[in-house]
């Protein structure tokens, strides 16, 4: 395996230094590093991360190869600076088995860009009637610790109680879509004033944040653990806030469309701005970027849901929901989160690295930038600046609600365990 | 004025520019020749994804008597009902040449799409989309209060019904504040949007109180099968409390009059007395409303030149 | 069409009181040539149009010893030029009386290309079937583009095809006046 010495990079912007990466993992940290095997990237003015993790990805494989492949996600997810997503189970068939989680974190291995991790269903099909074997998930070689109904929320209160039960017996989490179906029923876009003059239907913050209160409760009393998938309402943060302070064993995620985009963009009735849970109102997007900046908020995840062009090309309501996010997640972190102050390059590490990591129980993911562990990597660059088009990606599908904003920074190099998956800014070619 | 896609769009000027056309048009209906050569040439398609014959047929009589050409395009019967995308449907129509559509949708938002996808240049006109807008029955509404009542500045109007579904209420509580009469919305909590406190109305939810001074009450269509969600307990109740009995026309004023978009409830949100008494112009809208479809027609129309071609990039 | 008095390079070539006589020499002209005045509807093309039919009835009624009525016809929907201009407000139309059968005098104020006469006989025809029409104006500056004389005309006025002839009448504009602007140094 070849060997990279990474020159005079900018290690959590917190200390310049260079890296030398053997063997997949980084073997010295120092000033000053020689080498004479190894290939010199130069990292001068560039941050390093630790590889980021997203805890919410849609890969659409099995059943949906037209919007995205494993194959097509992870190379997004590399050019985005991941070295790991978790992989959500809606899919058809669902990943409610062992068999298909495995199938998916093979096809992951094959592909090579990223670790692919699979998130089972809850329950079976999604349905929210009985709970799909997450026993056997758990077990199989795709090791299984994430379990959400993502898409749908899992509403009823016996089942969501009995799955934060039995997943303690593997260390698993719940992973919520906090959605009340009854609240949303035909919703299209944030039930606000806006909705009103649209003739939208609405999706009243009170159906997400009504679930998370009642999660919060069943969690803690039943002693397990819970993970909010794509937090967006301040009533949520509040919630949030207030059940960890109480000691309740919950985490949170925020899209980086939910801390940058607003609900004035349906507008447009452009269903590209078509995301579910809805883009909310300004309030709500300052409050979510509080939450994330004062850790009530633990990670942001994508929410990365590819779909094919003539699901977005239509009427808003015939629209499907869904955005992508994998390449433009740490450069909407940068221009919410760092360039605002509210978050510093370290704590990016912790949102985006650390933190989804340690939720989702990956071992070797999420790791510090220290000698001895694995060598997944990111090197950024921050005074970069794009604007975003939505042709240049890894990704099949083009559902990208940043098209045409200016957004700063650049992921020059990726490395999953000492491999560059990009370099210079391009996707490499992955030898399996 | 490229496209009428929503009241809202219409400053004062446009509105009654749209109005005072619509008065000179009105006679043309009592000609011999109830037809004007001035969109000779011009094709105007009606794109109807929802039945609605009234509108249809209005505005079919209005780009007629102006001489272009219709198409009519309904989604039944037609590739619209075997899947045909919207955007397929806009760029078929664009090769056909259409100068402008009149698109009924039953999706909110779908003229908007149409207007702004670039993927057909003629003017599009809302003839009603989804729970969202209705501008041309709003126009027509207008017009016809205008007749009875003059200038509507100062005006009172007051609205009674499922504000929260209609796309009528909402142009007009729109159009009718951008003309400078003062809105009230009537309707149970449960049928007023949210967010209706930042529209340019007041509201209430008790009707008799919002009677004696209207100059003209509109009734709303309200749908029986809005009590299986609850909005209401039932149609009996709902008709006691926010329907049109001629108990309540009798607390209007002498001058007021009784307004509906149509069709009808008779016996839920408006009695029949009150349906066919002297104050009601309902059938008068009807007529109007060929004049007030002639006015926008021609306003979008005439003066823009012949359609762009088609961007390379749809080709 | 602009209400505001004669710029400097501005020459005025009808007065208020060459105006007065021009009006009523083309009264007196169409009472002569149509004998019965109870067959005739005089009808002016707005605006300054149905401001000299106005005038015209006035003396026709003065002569007649009896109330000579007038309209006006709009031929905005009628124009040959609506796809290349924006949309323009309608004018109002008013027909006194059944022209069926009638002699009908349209009334303008310039006739030049002969295009708003054009229409404004398109316009006529869908109104009814007249015995007869005849045109008045107050002044042919020449250009035809069409087949369409005057009968009755207050001021021949050869013009260059750069010049602009404008017409003010004290019932839109502060007075009474004909001018010809721009066009070559005079």
């Amino acid at each position: 395996m070849s060997a990279y010495l990474i020159r005079n990079a900018n290690i959590l912007g917190e200390q310049v230094a260079d890296i030398l990466v053997r063997d997949g993992v980084i073997e010295s940290i120092g000033s000053a590093l020689a080498a004479d095997d190894a290939t010199v990237v130069e990292a001068k003015g560039l941050i390093a991360l630790p590889g980021l993790v997203d805890i919410h990805t849609h890969l659409r494989e099995p059943g949906r190869e037209d919007a995205e492949t494993v194959l097509t996600g992870s190379q997004a997810a590399a050019r985005g600076g991941y070295t790991a997503v978790f992989a959500m189970a809606n899919t058809e068939p669902v990943a409610d088995t062992a068999g298909v989680v495995e199938q998916v974190w093979r096809l992951g291995k094959e592909a090579g860009y990223v670790d692919v991790q699979p998130v089972g269903a809850v329950t079976v099909g999604l349905a929210g009637e009985r709970l799909a074997e997450l026993g056997a998930m758990a077990d199989s070689a795709a090791q299984v610790r994430v379990f959400s109904d993502d898409g749908k929320c899992v509403h009823d209160a016996v089942l969501m109680r009995r799955a934060l039960e039995y997943v303690k017996a593997f260390g698993g989490v719940i992973a919520q879509h906090a959605q009340e179906p009854r609240l949303t029923e035909g919703a299209q876009m944030n039930e606000g004033e806006l909705s009103g003059i649209l003739g939208l239907t609405g999706w009243p913050a009170v159906a997400e944040e009504a679930i998370i209160a009642r999660d919060v409760l069943l969690t803690a009393h039943v002693d397990s653990r819970l993970h909010v998938c794509h937090l967006s309402t301040k009533g949520s943060v509040d919630i949030v806030r207030q059940a960890k302070v109480r000691g309740v064993n919950v985490t949170a995620e925020v899209t980086p469309h939910h801390l940058l985009l607003t609900d004035e963009l349906a507008r447009s009735y452009n269903p590209i701005f078509k995301v579910n849970p809805p883009l909310r109102t300004a309030e709500d997007v300052e409050a979510v970027r509080a939450g994330l900046a004062d850790g009530t908020i633990d990670v942001v995840g994508t929410d990365h849901a590819p779909h094919p062009m003539e699901d977005k090309e239509c009427e808003w309501s015939s629209a499907a929901f869904g955005m992508l996010g994998l390449e433009e997640a740490l450069g909407v972190v940068q221009l919410t989160m760092v360039d605002t102050g509210n978050l510093t390059w370290a704590g990016v590490a912790d949102r985006m690295s650390f933190t989804p990591a340690k939720i989702g129980r990956l071992a070797d993911q999420g790791r510090p930038l220290v000698a001895g562990e694995p060598a997944n990597i990111c090197l950024y660059d921050p005074d970069a600046a794009r604007t975003v088009d939505p042709y240049a990606s890894a990704s099949k599908s083009r559902n990208n609600p940043y098209a045409d904003r200016e957004l700063p920074g650049a992921v020059v190099a990726t490395f999953l365990r000492g491999v560059p998956t990009v370099l210079d800014g391009k996707l490499q070619e992955i030898s399996a | 004025m490229r496209h009428l896609l929503s009241a809202g769009d219409l400053s004062r000027d446009e509105a009654i520019q749209i109005l005072d056309t619509a008065e000179e048009l009105l006679n043309v209906a009592s000609r011999p020749i109830k037809k004007l050569p001035t969109l000779r040439g011009r094709t105007v398609v009606n794109l109807f994804y929802e039945d609605s014959t009234r509108t249809r047929i209005s505005f079919e009589a209005a780009a007629k008597r102006l001489s272009a050409d219709v198409i009519n395009f309904s989604a039944k019967g037609s590739s619209v009902s075997k899947g045909e995308s919207l955007k397929d449907t806009a760029l078929t129509l664009q090769a056909m040449g259409a100068d402008a559509v009149v698109i009924r949708h039953h999706l909110s938002g779908a003229p908007h799409r149409l207007a702004s996808s670039g993927w057909m240049h003629g003017a599009i006109v809302n003839a009603g989309d989804g729970t969202h807008e209705h501008p041309t029955q709003a126009l027509l509404d207008a017009f016809t209060m205008r007749r009875h009542l003059g200038d509507l500045t100062d005006r009172r109007i007051t609205i009674v019904g499922d504000v929260l579904h209609s796309r009528v209420a909402r142009s007009n509580a729109l159009l009718l504040s951008t003309l400078g009469a003062e809105v009230t919305l009537v309707a149970p909590p449960t049928l007023l949007p949210v967010g209706v406190e930042k529209w340019p109305v007041h509201t209430t939810y008790d009707l008799d109180s919002a009677l004696h001074k209207a100059d003209a009450v509109m009734m709303l269509r309200v749908q029986a099968e809005r009590m299986q969600n609850a909005y209401f307990p039932s149609a009996r109740e709902y008709s006691r409390r926010y329907g049109l009995d001629a108990r309540r026309m009798g607390m209007l004023p002498d001058h007021a009059i009784v307004m509906h978009p149509g069709p009808m409830n008779r016996g839920m949100e408006i009695s029949a007395e009150v349906a066919d008494s002297v104050r009601s112009v309902i059938v008068e809208q009807v007529t109007n409303g060929v004049a007030v479809r002639m006015a926008v027609l021609y306003l979008l129309l005439s003066g823009s030149n012949e359609s762009d071609p088609i961007p390379e990039s749809l080709v | 069409m602009s209400s505001t008095s004669a710029s400097p390079r501005a020459r005025v070539v009808l007065d208020d009181r060459d105006i007065s006589r021009a009006l009523t020499r083309i009264t007196h002209e169409i009472l002569e040539r149509n004998r019965d005045s109870r067959g005739l509807v005089i009808l002016g093309i707005p605006t300054r149009g149905v401001h000299l039919a106005s005038r015209i009835a006035a003396r026709m009624s003065e002569v007649e010893g009896r109330t000579i009525a007038h309209g006006a016809l709009d031929i905005t929907m009628y124009r040959d030029d609506l796809r290349m201009k924006p949309a323009r407000a309608l004018e109002h139309t008013s027909i006194p009386e059944d022209i069926d059968g009638k002699t009908v005098v349209l009334i303008d104020d310039v006739l030049f290309s002969g295009r708003t006469i054009r229409a404004a006989l398109d316009a006529l025809s869908d109104i009814g079937r007249p015995r007869a029409v005849q045109l008045a104006v107050l002044v042919d500056r020449g250009h035809r583009e069409l087949p369409i004389r005057a009968d009755f005309v207050g001021k021949n006025l050869p013009t260059s095809l750069s010049e602009k002839v404008r017409v003010r009448l004290s019932e839109s504009d502060e007075a009474d006046q004909v001018t010809i602007e721009g066009g070559e140094a005079a």
